[in-house]
This record gives structure tokens, C-alpha cells and sequence, in this order.
């Protein structure tokens, strides 16, 4: 067997798995999986809490970390040991038990998630028939969690936090599945894999195939990402914590490394979420460009996984925060009937491929495309009807 | 304590609605409702300020504005010192603006000693605290947009435009923001060289900050929509509770005491006053930009025509200062509002009385009202807008 830099990791763990007896193969070949996913999304967490303090101080004039080590990249080891050596409090009044835990049952349901992302071709660790029902199963579990640390901490701060975190977490995972569902009726099929692999021809010979470039797909995919940053209490929907009101929310009582664990789990759950953005919409581990085939599949997965990173540092860097109560108001007037109508137009352009249309692609194009712009503008406007820039008069003289 | 103590206001509320008798240690939650206690310790509440609140769900049922944790006897200790051995320890009031509380309490001693300020002396006090105004307004609208969850980036671009003007402050007086600058009959020192143009250049390209910053933020949607229509002020609460300031002009009415006073040399300027129809959180937000780009408008001219001359009135003695018996009230308008100093003279060297009417705390004294209905996320940018300084509500 040939190794490519396409297969490399595949083929390594086939020959390590075959070192072991036969009966031992399956347990070793799950391990493996397990701890390439631990290991690479947890440096990718080192990665990702530098990269987003580096890139919040370039936007804030200032450096950000650059004493640790060459260029400050080692501040996350120094901030892991610092997290590690440091007191764990458990308050007086607390809940042991549940206290205890909370991160855990946020990392776990987290880590599930990755069971059923391909991250590569044939790097999918479990391609499962029901993959996408299964990452929202999983992801579910994640406001138990939250509800808690915020319960079990007996503090009210906490409480606040913990129930914004409940109320946000169950608004969002509604647009956030139904945004995923228009992807789910084109393709056909809940397995993550067959989502990549639906994506995997080139248009005109050279561009991807990737749902993100129909009308459908593209709103499809700003809604997910809009519900995605909700999911991940990302801001500007980063209530749950909301630093400059309660704190940090329902992680007010955890020290330590336990709300590490917590910072852990909700920087893994964002990847998590990015990465379904990309199986679903961006086409996965498929090259975007036919000549740029020669890239492995994996490089492309965490080269958008980056570029998605990226834009959520941005996003933190520059939007204040919305209210609980507009934050409401955003999913369930707007984010909604936007993922609804999104569906029907999947429909329709399926459909339209078909008609014999004047102007070929570019009707229906427009005609795609015309009404999701429509429902934009006027749910957009009837979200705030009072909502509007002021002019301001001078006192005379 | 029982609910009789807490005077005939609360005499007839439900003991539930109280708030400071509970036992809190053990947090029990009474009811439907939930008291919370933000502060002293809280990253929002610029100090250390308190607020007990009474929640219902996130809305705010009842608020106790608490504060008193940064008193440090300001006015006693001003009655056992000299006249000047006070002008430092105003500097420690509200200690963005040392350049105006010097000035009001320059003014009120001037009063009541009757002393004159050379011409040059005035045009410096007409810089300074013009310039302080600018970078109490800019590091004002950061601390908001702070409140409102901004990451701190808006407070980044504020705090660069601050440090450009707290290096005029500090090659001009020594210190950055413990200034100590003015004195009775004019100011300590004079410019140094060089320092007019450092202070052009600031004023000139202060505009394109300005306009980067409102590009950013004035018509961003978040900003409009958790803003608007929060925190009203109606304009006769506002006269009622001696609400001085942006604050009061954000409420529509029209009373700058620049223009009222007139003190100093503020009649030869070209500036205008702004006002805002609804007083909410965004017209206060607003009138604080509005309000940068007029004081613009006295530094260019400012800057341009200030003429040369003695910088301090030389009859005017310093050390050993006695004023004839008498009382005088100096006030200015203070980047937060009317400060001012209310001194009694018995003919010795300390005053007999030493008072401050400080903008911070009697603009605070109306948070409530404010309050009431809205959610904890937004009193905690009704209370940014408000602009308070710790060291001058609590002195």
C-alpha cells in the first residue's frame, strides 16, 4: 500500500492496529481515535486561546502575550501549569457532587460530538447513519451542564447566569438544527460522511461544489454560524457569562482547573460547531479549487477550521453584547422564520434545475435568491421598529 | 433591624422588599424574588459603588444605590489645612479631571479673596479643561461600550487619544493625572516650549478619532437597540433631582454653566451647547460626542490667540493665604457636571467651612428612577452612562 500525505494518519494507525492481536484490534483502533482527538483539539485549544488573545490585542492597539516564551507562544503552557497549581474552591454552600460535576459533563457531551466529524477522507471516527441527529443529541447536553455549575454553585450570579445560558442554549439549538435540515433534505442522507462526499464534484471544472455557493446554502450557512456563536456562548451572545453584568456567569464559583475544564469545553464546542459548518456547508475536507486538489483533505478541514476561528475572534473583537431579552427576540422572531423559509427555497431550487427557466443558472439564481433578500429586509426591520439613528438639535444662542 | 427603623418611605413596603436586614450568609432566596448584591466588588461598577438589587426574574423590582467604601474625610481634612495645602487633594476628587477641580477651587478662593487672573492664566485654564473634558469624554464613551460587551476595543481607541492628552498634562504640569496645576490668581507654571504645538497637533487630528469612533459605533445596530429607549431621565425629574452635566442636557434642558456663568473667558468662544430629546442612554451617549466636537471649538481659537504675559497675579499670595471673613461658592462646569466649592472664611489661614458639590455623586442619587423595569444588563450601562468617579462620590 502506497502512503500519501492524503492517508498519512489513516495509514498509521492501520499498521499500528495491526501490531496487536486480532481480538484486541477494535479497542485499539477506538483508542487511537480517541486520543488523536484529544490530543489535536487540545493543542488546537493551546492554539486557539493564544491566537484569539494575540488577534484581540492587534485590534485593540496593544501586543497582546509576548513575554512567555519566543513571541509569547508559549503562554498556554505557562497558563495550563497556572490553572493547574492553583487552589480549588469549592464554596461552603455548594452542591459537592454536582459542583464536581459540571465540567465534566460539558467536556463529555462535547468530546461526543467529534465522534462524527469527518475530519479527513476516510478519517471520519465513527461515520454513523444518523450523524447529524447524533451531534445535535450530544450537543444537547450541554445547557445540563451549564444549568449545573449555575445550580450547584449557590451563588447568584450563577443562578442568573445559568438560567440566560438555559433560556439561550435551547432558543438556539432550534435554527441551528433547522438551518442544518435544508442541507439534510438536499443531500439525503444524515451521515456526515455522505454530506462531504455530496460535496466533493467541481463546478465549471474548477469550483467546489460547496452548498455554501447556492442561495440556500449561503443563508443556510450565515444562519448556522449566527446560531452556532449562540450555541458556544460566543460573543455578541456571550450572555451567559456576560462579564461586564454577572461575572462570569454560571463559572463565577469554579476555580482552578476545573474552570479551565469549563473554558476547555467551550472552546471545543466551538470547534465542534465550526466543524459541522464545514461538513455541512463549506464542503468539508474537499479541496474549495480543482487545482488545489493535491492539499490533503485533513490541511483543508483545519484550514477552514482556522478561518471560522478567525472570524469568531473578529466577531468578539468588534460587537458589543445583545440583551437576554433581544437575544430572545433575534431567534425566535427572526433567526426562525429565516431557517424555515431557507428550507422551502432549498426545495425550490431543487425544482428549479429542472424548468426550462430563461437566463439558465441566473434566474434561478435570482429567483432563489429574491425572496430569502425580501425576508431579510423586512424581519430585519420589523425587529426594532423604533430602533434609528437621531439628529440633535444645539440650544440657541 | 425592623422595617419601622428604615423611616416612613419603607415603612409600607413588604418586608420582602427589603434589603438590608436579611441574613445573607446562607443566600437564602425569598420568594419570587431575588436579591442581589453588585458590588463593591464588581468589574461594572467603575469603583467601589454597591448596588443592592431586587430582581423579578432579570427585571429590577427595587435598587439601593450604596456607596461610602472610598470616603476618606476630603472636606474635614481641607478644614485643617492651609487654603493651598487643599489644591492637591482636590486633584483626588474625581481623579480623571484634576485640571477642573483645581480650577473650581481655584475659582471659589479667587472669589473670596478677590483676586484677579492675568489674561494668559485664563487662556490656560480654558485649555486644560478642555482638553480634560475631551479625554474624560472619549474614556467615558470606552467604559460604556465596556458595559455594553465590547471587549474592551472601543476603551483601547479612547485610552490612545487619553494618553496623548495626559502627556500635554504631563509635560506641562509634571504628573498625568495628579496635575495640582492651578493656582490662586492663575496657574503654577508656564508652558514649556514647544507645548502649544504639542497641543495643536492633539486638537487637529483629535476629529479623526472622532469620526472612526462614531463610524464604529453610533449607528451600530446593538448599540442603537440596547441603548435607546433605556434609562430614561424625563426633564423634570432631572430638575428635581439637581441633575447637572451631559446628563441633564442629554434630558433636553438647556443649562451649560459655561454659558450661564460665563466664568473665565468661555463668552469669547464660538461653541454651542447640544441637547437630546428622549434622555436615555443613547442621548447621553451622544451629547458626550457631540459635546468633544464643541470643545473642539474652543481649543482651536483657544490655542491661537492666547497671548503672552505673567501667568499668575502676582498680589496673589499663595503660601499663608488669609481671606477677609466672608463666604464665597465658586463653580464650573466640570466634565461630569457643576462642581462646586463652598468656602467660609473667619479671617485664619484654613476656612472655617469646606464644602464640594460633587456632579458625581448627585447625578448618581437619581440611578432608581432610572432603573426601575429594566433589566440588570442594563443598569449596568445606565450606571456607565451616568459617569461617575468613586473619588468624588464617595470623598
Amino acid at each position: 500500500m502506497t502512503i500519501t500525505a492524503d492517508q498519512l494518519f489513516v495509514s498509521l494507525k492501520h499498521a499500528i492496529v495491526g501490531w496487536f492481536p486480532m481480538f484486541a484490534q477494535p479497542l485499539v483502533s477506538i483508542l487511537l481515535s480517541v486520543s488523536a482527538i484529544l490530543l489535536t483539539f487540545g493543542l488546537l485549544f493551546a492554539i486557539a486561546t493564544l491566537l484569539e488573545r494575540k488577534g484581540l490585542g492587534r485590534m485593540q492597539n496593544r501586543y497582546g502575550p509576548n513575554r512567555v516564551g519566543p513571541f509569547g507562544l508559549l503562554q498556554p503552557v505557562a497558563d495550563g501549569l497556572k490553572m493547574l497549581v492553583k487552589e480549588d474552591i469549592i464554596p461552603r454552600h455548594a452542591d459537592r457532587v454536582v459542583h464536581f460535576l459540571a465540567p465534566i459533563a460539558l467536556l463529555a457531551s462535547v468530546l461526543l460530538a467529534y465522534a462524527v466529524l469527518p475530519f479527513g477522507r476516510n478519517m471520519a471516527p465513527a461515520d454513523l447513519d444518523a450523524g447529524v441527529l447524533f451531534f445535535f443529541a450530544v450537543g444537547g447536553a450541554t445547557e445540563l451542564a451549564v444549568f449545573m455549575a449555575g445550580w450547584a454553585s449557590h451563588n447568584k450570579y450563577s443562578l442568573l447566569g445559568a438560567m440566560r445560558g438555559v433560556a439561550q442554549l435551547i432558543s438556539y439549538e432550534v435554527p441551528l438544527v433547522i438551518s442544518s435540515l435544508a442541507v439534510v433534505m438536499m443531500v439525503g442522507s444524515l451521515s456526515l460522511v455522505k454530506i462531504v462526499e455530496s460535496q466533493s464534484d467541481f463546478h465549471w471544472g474548477w469550483l467546489g461544489a460547496c452548498h455554501v455557493f447556492t442561495p440556500w446554502g449561503l443563508v443556510g450557512f450565515i444562519l448556522f454560524m449566527t446560531a452556532a456563536a449562540a450555541e458556544s456562548n460566543r460573543s455578541p451572545f456571550d450572555i451567559p457569562e456576560g462579564e461586564s453584568e454577572i461575572i462570569a456567569g454560571h463559572m463565577v464559583e469554579y476555580s482552578g482547573f476545573k474552570y479551565a475544564l469549563f473554558f476547555l469545553g467551550e472552546y471545543l464546542g466551538m470547534f465542534a460547531a465550526s466543524g459541522l459548518a464545514i461538513t455541512l456547508f463549506l464542503g468539508g475536507y474537499n479541496a474549495p479549487f480543482s487545482f488545489l486538489n493535491w492539499v490533503p483533505s485533513w490541511a483543508w478541514f483545519f484550514g477552514k477550521l482556522f478561518a471560522l476561528l478567525a472570524v469568531f475572534i473578529w466577531l468578539r473583537g468588534t460587537l458589543p453584547r445583545l440583551r437576554s431579552d433581544q437575544l430572545m427576540n433575534f431567534a425566535w422572531k427572526f433567526l426562525l422564520p429565516m431557517t424555515l423559509l431557507n428550507i422551502a427555497i432549498a426545495g425550490l431550487w431543487r425544482y428549479a434545475a429542472a424548468w426550462s427557466l430563461p437566463g439558465g443558472a441566473m434566474t434561478r439564481w435570482i429567483l432563489c435568491a429574491a425572496p430569502l433578500v425580501a425576508a431579510y429586509v423586512w424581519l430585519g426591520r420589523a425587529l426594532h421598529p423604533h430602533i434609528k439613528p437621531r439628529t440633535y438639535r444645539f440650544a440657541e444662542a | 433591624m425592623n422595617s419601622d427603623s428604615l423611616g416612613p418611605a419603607l415603612a409600607d413596603t413588604p418586608a420582602k422588599f427589603q434589603l438590608t436586614p436579611k441574613d445573607s450568609d446562607t443566600g437564602e432566596l425569598d420568594g419570587d424574588l431575588l436579591e442581589v448584591s453588585m458590588g463593591p466588588h464588581h468589574p461594572s461598577t467603575h469603583g467601589v459603588f454597591r448596588m443592592d438589587v431586587v430582581l423579578d426574574g432579570e427585571r429590577i423590582v427595587k435598587l439601593k444605590p450604596v456607596f461610602g467604601y472610598l470616603h476618606r474625610n476630603h472636606e474635614k481634612i481641607a478644614e485643617g489645612t492651609s487654603y493651598l495645602a487643599s489644591i492637591p487633594y482636590t486633584d483626588r476628587l474625581d481623579y480623571f479631571n484634576s485640571m477642573t477641580n483645581n480650577w473650581a477651587y481655584c475659582l471659589s478662593v479667587e472669589k473670596l479673596a478677590g483676586l484677579q487672573v492675568p489674561e494668559r492664566a485664563e487662556y490656560i485654564r480654558v485649555i486644560t479643561a478642555e482638553l480634560s473634558r475631551l479625554q474624560n469624554h472619549a474614556s467615558l464613551l470606552g467604559f460604556l461600550m465596556h458595559d455594553m460587551g465590547t471587549m474592551g476595543t472601543p476603551l483601547m481607541y479612547a485610552f490612545r487619544e487619553r494618553e496623548k492628552i495626559l502627556d500635554l498634562f504631563e509635560s506641562l504640569s509634571g504628573s498625568r493625572m495628579m496635575c495640582n496645576y492651578h493656582r490662586f490668581g492663575g496657574c503654577r507654571v508656564d508652558l514649556p516650549p514647544g507645548w502649544l504645538d504639542a497641543a495643536k497637533k492633539v486638537v487637529t487630528e483629535f476629529p479623526r478619532f472622532l469620526d472612526e469612533f462614531e463610524n464604529l459605533l453610533t449607528t451600530n445596530e446593538i448599540v442603537m437597540a440596547r441603548s435607546q429607549g433605556v434609562g430614561v431621565l424625563p426633564k423634570e425629574l432631572a430638575v428635581n433631582a439637581s441633575v447637572t452635566g451631559p446628563m441633564l442636557r442629554a434630558s433636553g434642558v438647556n443649562y451649560d454653566i459655561r454659558k450661564v456663568d460665563c466664568y473665565g473667558i468661555y463668552e469669547r468662544f464660538p461653541f454651542r451647547v447640544p441637547l437630546g430629546d428622549h434622555g436615555d442612554v443613547y442621548d447621553r451617549y451622544m451629547l458626550r460626542i457631540l459635546e468633544m466636537r464643541e470643545s473642539l471649538k474652543i481649543l482651536e481659537p483657544a490655542l491661537r490667540d492666547i497671548p503672552d504675559g505673567p501667568i499668575v497675579d502676582p498680589k496673589a499670595k499663595q503660601r499663608g493665604l488669609k481671606p477677609k471673613p466672608g463666604e464665597a461658592y465658586g463653580r464650573i462646569e466640570a466634565p461630569k457636571g457643576e462642581l462646586g466649592f463652598y468656602l467660609i472664611s473667619d479671617g485664619s489661614t484654613n476656612p472655617y467651612r469646606y464644602r464640594v458639590r460633587p456632579p458625581s455623586l448627585i447625578n448618581l442619587t437619581i440611578l432608581e428612577d432610572m432603573c426601575l423595569g429594566h433589566t440588570v444588563a442594563d443598569a449596568v450601562i445606565v450606571l456607565g452612562s451616568v459617569d461617575i468617579v468613586l473619588g468624588e462620590v464617595d470623598r
